[in-house]
């Protein structure tokens, strides 16, 4: 199968070489970063690894980064597309279990899960705000999910083909999961392992996001 | 006159006059030229004529002439930071396309 994983990345020159070798290791060679605008040596990094890079002339956000990257595999002809952090917290090895309902033509979209089936080393408080968030979801779109914002998920090219984010920024994840319910894509969740880092936590988003994240869904419902 | 009817028919013809300058230079269109004309026209005569805002007041069923404005004002100032938010994102997606764009092709 056709598969590319892109990898959305802001000023991360640190990790974003071991992630890559790290998907190299597990035999993923189709690679696309795109580089939002980083100020720091993140777009020489990313040419040295070998993957295909885009840079994005102004800082477009999270969403805007992945969806150049998702344009950019569909016109390679992708048949599976895995969205994958740049700071190291998600782990190449969990991306064959993502891929395989695609390849069995069982989802069409596959979310990575911190909490379906397994004991969760997810702080205490960051726990609270996704679980809260999944259930805001379940709320809003009628999709029934264990976790909220987790950047690892596989999208058949199908998926791919319809779901639009024009959301720029953090709130792409929830504009995901709205997609989905709307267009009625078979999705599932597979149980993925997130590592914690001093780096990846620092690097990801805090947990106040979600209540921007919240006042943005709130918004583009009344923008309709 | 009070001092505070001279400072607001000044200002009110400044802002006029910025109207004008912005219509002629094409900025606006005519509907918005004649929307921002009533406004301000509107200002400098109730600045001069306060009594004006006492009728207006209890036309509208509101106690105080001023507090007819507040609540006028609060609603279109509202009003007008709702369209703002709705061109700004637009143009914030136009701007990611081209970024996009622009990112393909120095690819």
């Amino acid at each position: 199968m056709n598969t590319w994983i892109i990898i959305p990345a802001h000023n991360e020159e640190n990790k974003l070489k071991e992630v890559v070798s790290g998907l190299n290791r597990n035999g993923y060679t189709n690679i696309v970063i795109v580089d939002d605008c980083s100020g720091d040596n993140t777009s020489t990094v990313a040419s040295n690894s070998g993957a295909v890079v885009l840079r994005h002339l102004i800082n477009r956000g999270q969403g805007a980064a992945l969806q150049t990257g998702i344009d950019y595999a569909l016109e390679q002809g992708a048949e599976a597309i895995i969205t994958f952090d740049a700071d190291g917290q998600h782990c190449a090895e969990d991306i064959s279990k993502l891929i395989e309902p695609i390849e069995e033509d069982k989802a069409d979209m596959v979310l990575g899960s911190r909490f379906l089936n397994q004991p969760s080393n997810v702080p205490f408080i960051r726990r609270l705000f996704l679980r809260g968030g999944a259930l805001i979801f379940r709320l809003f779109y009628g999709v029934k999910l264990t976790d909220s914002h987790n950047g690892l998920r596989a999208l058949s090219r199908k998926a791919a083909e319809q779901i639009e984010i024009t959301g720029d920024g953090s709130e792409h994840a929830s504009e995901i999961i709205e997609e989905i319910g709307k267009k009625r894509l078979r999705y599932i969740e597979v149980p993925v392992t997130i590592t914690y880092t001093n780096y990846s936590i620092q690097h990801g988003q805090s947990s106040w996001a979600a209540f921007k994240i919240l006042f943005k869904m709130l918004m583009k419902g009344f923008l309709r | 006159m009070e001092l505070i009817q001279i400072l607001i028919v000044l200002f009110g013809l400044f802002a006029f006059s910025r109207v004008i300058i912005r219509f002629k230079k094409k900025d606006i269109a005519q509907g918005e030229f004649i929307f921002w004309t009533l406004i301000w026209l509107l200002v400098i005569l109730v600045a001069l004529l306060p009594n004006l805002s006492f009728h207006l007041a209890k036309w509208f069923g509101v106690d105080r002439g001023t507090d007819v404005f507040v609540y006028l004002g609060l609603a279109l100032l509202f009003y007008m930071v709702f369209r703002l938010y709705v061109k700004l994102e637009k143009a914030e997606q136009g701007l990611t396309k081209v970024v996009r764009e622009v990112s393909f092709e120095k690819k």
